[in-house]
């Protein structure tokens, strides 16, 4: 059991968790996932490491209430255990010095797992850009972490209610205008996102790195959900990625793959709403 | 043996096999000769006592006949469920040369239930009393004796069980490690609760911890941990028994549409997540109304009886080869012709068709005919020139075959494996690595239950022979 240790509301939907989980802590690097369990009757769902400590044995991640499996989470309380937690999975970031700047693009929940990643860019010695996005002000998370580890941090809302108004990719666009020369880039949010930018930084032929987030179940390459199409190649994102050339994957397909069990998963909310928000397992 | 009635089992998922009564147990086990020189025994991978313990069933001593069995298996209620019999001890039953051989398989099965059930009504007795904690017991008993050395193995599966239970047997300090977030590895996620009930497998496992084993969930080798890491915290011998859980794909066009999923994924969710109690449990599974199973082993039997249950309209099993080529268990196949399985063979897909919301809607087919023998023996499938037709499914479940899973030998500096990524070990599982060992479909590729566990037993001799050289 893995007990949690902190919980932080950030808004009526996004929460911040920390989970004592040492053996995963000691091990967790930027770029990696891990999949937890919450309960006996749950599903096993996957989530990016958004901040570790190896000193306390303790990882942190930031969920939003989507469906049932991460009602459940949100619903948990600091001193509540998790059954399962497992990790750390999938390929860790590559993180190497560059010449140019790095641009960092985090929208909505997708700013937390993008913070390690820009921290150990930053410690490698890049110059670090970041845009970090959301919906409106409440959904905008990590703003003050994220300028820690950033030389420049643009932050933008899609409804101008703090920040520049509009998406990260008018944002990125601007920045291109006026930077010109960048080194690489990696997204994460959602994939309508994640498309968007691979679309707009395609004819710039900027090294563009996405974290593929697709349905899992194991996290370890036994069951093939997670599978992406990369290229020509039929890649497993748990252990061949998550992360990707954003310019090879096939964007479209992913998107209707996560959309596989949509119907089970409006049933499985709509119970555990009659039920009062209580999972039912006891 | 009883069974339950193919129109009725198919819209449930309990055991389709019933097992033996007392009575039944002990007329079959009467048909034993007691051989001197028993060839049933060279036939089983474990080396049970076969001769022995039919001998205690016929005399109706249940308790000696289980105390027989468990000395060379760790796992007879699941061994006497799904081993290839046919092919192992009883193919060598003398007395199958003139009539049907002494069904060995079934008696272990019931000698095996027996036991569980007189364990349970025993604890059942003591929770009453409320006088003894059955973990203060285990424990007791765990730390009854001095341990010899630590021993760690990787992979909860049949190998890695039955390899614990030996070393556990000589006295070493035992952990296994495993992925999941329970043990037993294809037991749990793989063969389906009506073959193999879950709860079966839970309790013959609960009896090697009983026996001292200790078994940690949700440990990743090659993420969470590393072979090294393990060396460097005092565990003086490692074995590593991850298996074969890669699935293949067939690389044809469309196999990444919506409602493709490899077998694995299907029995998975269906299996060890329960997702035939969605939305009791939580994880989802969808069969589809037509379904296609690519493939004709065990695997392939097991996803297509699956999503029969599931309430699949139409399910057929769609192989290159012929029935006689199939390789899955002849009572695996006869279940599925009983239960409505369609056999579609000599037939392919080229390629997986999918609608506008990225579904799969059919499948473009090429007809068969068997040429020459190939390597294998097996008549090689030859595509029949302007054959291709159009079939229609909603659903297409990949049962052609699993690769070993790659994450600790990728973590594992110096193991030499072979070209498919299996681990090159010597009959008693030595690798290349002094002190590592391996076994099970980790070396042998995809194989059965029943060979990873002799691989597992094989392997513990091995380690117990090194452990002893490496003190003295």
């Amino acid at each position: 059991m893995y007990p949690i240790v902190k919980k932080i509301i950030h808004s009526p939907a996004v929460k911040e968790f920390e989970v004592y989980a040492p053996m995963v802590a000691e091990k967790a690097k930027a770029g990696q996932f891990f999949i937890l369990r919450v309960s006996e009757k749950a599903e096993r769902i996957p989530l990016t490491i958004a901040d570790y400590n190896r000193e306390q044995g303790t990882i942190t991640t930031i969920i939003q209430e989507l469906g049932a499996s991460s009602t459940l989470f949100g619903q948990m309380e600091e001193g509540d255990h998790i059954l399962d937690f497992v990790g750390p999975l999938g390929v860790p970031s590559e993180i190497e010095r560059y010449d140019h700047p790095v641009v960092l693009v985090g929208g909505g929940i997708g700013i937390a797992p993008i913070f390690p990643i820009a921290r150990d860019l930053k410690e490698a010695g890049n110059e670090v850009i970041s845009i970090i996005g959301a919906r409106n002000k409440e959904l905008l998370i990590w703003e003050e972490k994220m300028a820690s580890v950033s030389d420049q941090l643009i932050v933008c809302t899609d409804d101008g209610s703090y920040g520049r108004q509009g998406f990260v990719t008018d944002a990125l666009k601007d920045l291109y205008e006026e930077r010109g020369q960048l080194s690489a880039l990696w997204a994460i949010g959602p994939m309508p996102m994640m498309r968007a930018i691979t679309n707009v930084t395609r004819p710039w032929e900027l090294k563009t790195i996405v974290s593929m987030n697709p349905l899992m179940m194991d996290g370890t390459g036994m069951c093939g959900a997670c599978r992406v199409q990369v290229g020509s190649e039929t890649k497993f994102a748990c252990v061949d990625g998550p992360e990707f050339d954003g310019h090879l994957v096939d964007f479209d397909l992913a998107i209707k793959r996560l959309s596989i069990y949509k119907d089970q998963e409006k049933r499985a909310l709509a119970v555990l709403e009659h039920k009062g928000g209580h999972c039912g397992c006891q | 043996m009883p069974c339950q009635a193919p129109q009725e089992r198919v819209s449930n998922f309990n055991e389709v096999a019933l097992g033996y009564t007392e009575e039944q147990a002990i007329i079959e086990a009467k048909r034993c000769l007691q051989c001197k020189k028993p060839k049933c025994r060279d036939g089983c991978p474990v080396e049970v006592l076969i001769p022995e313990f039919i001998q205690a069933v016929a005399d109706g001593d249940m308790a000696t006949a289980a105390k027989q069995l468990k000395l060379k298996n760790a796992l007879p209620a699941v061994c006497g469920r799904v081993c290839p019999q046919e092919s192992q001890c009883e193919s060598k039953c003398i007395v199958g040369i003139k009539s049907e051989p002494v069904a060995i398989g079934r008696l272990e099965r019931f000698v095996a239930d027996w036991e569980m059930a007189k364990e349970e009504a025993e604890e059942a007795k003591v929770a009453d009393l409320d006088t003894v904690d059955g973990d203060q017991e285990s424990e007791s008993s765990a730390t009854a004796s001095p341990k010899k050395q630590k021993v760690a193995i990787i992979g909860a599966g049949p190998a890695g069980l039955s390899c614990a239970a030996d070393l556990a047997r000589f006295g070493y300090d035992v952990t296994v490690f495993e992925a999941l977030h329970v043990a037993g590895g294809v037991l749990m996620y793989g063969i389906p609760e009506f073959r193999l009930p879950k709860a079966i497998v839970e309790k013959e496992i609960d009896s090697l911890r009983k026996l001292g084993v200790n078994l940690q969930v949700n440990m990743v080798g090659g993420k969470t941990f590393t072979v090294e890491d393990l060396q460097q915290k005092g565990y003086e011998a490692v074995f590593i028994g991850t298996g074969a859980g890669l699935p293949n794909f067939m690389g044809i066009p469309g196999e990444n549409l919506c409602g493709v999923f490899a077998a694995n994924e299907f029995l998975t969710r269906t299996n060890l997540m329960k997702g035939y109690d969605f939305p009791n449990f939580l994880t989802p599974v969808i069969s589809g109304r037509k379904v296609a199973v690519l493939g004709a082993g065990n695997v392939a039997m097991d996803a297509a009886r699956t999503a029969l249950r599931l309430g699949a309209e139409e399910v057929s099993i769609v192989y290159r080869r012929s029935e006689k080529e199939m390789p899955a268990r002849a009572e695996e196949i006869e279940h599925a012709h009983e239960e409505g399985v369609q056999f579609k063979v000599l037939t392919n897909p080229v390629e997986i068709v999918g609608d506008e919301q990225g579904w799969v809607k059919g499948m473009n087919c090429l007809r068969y005919e068997l040429g020459e023998p190939d390597e294998s023996g097996r008549r090689r499938p030859v595509p029949v020139e302007g054959s291709e037709f159009f079939m229609e499914v909603d659903s297409v479940i990949v049962a052609i075959g699993q690769g070993p899973n790659p994450l600790v030998t990728q973590s594992t500096a110096g193991l030499a494996l072979n070209r498919k990524g299996t681990i090159q070990a010597d009959e008693e599982g030595r690798t290349s690595l002094p002190g590592v060992f391996a076994g099970g479909d980790i070396v042998t590729g995809a194989a059965t239950v029943i060979l990873a566990m002799g691989a597992g037993k094989k392997s513990a001799r091995a380690i117990d022979q090194y452990l002893q050289s490496k003190q003295s």
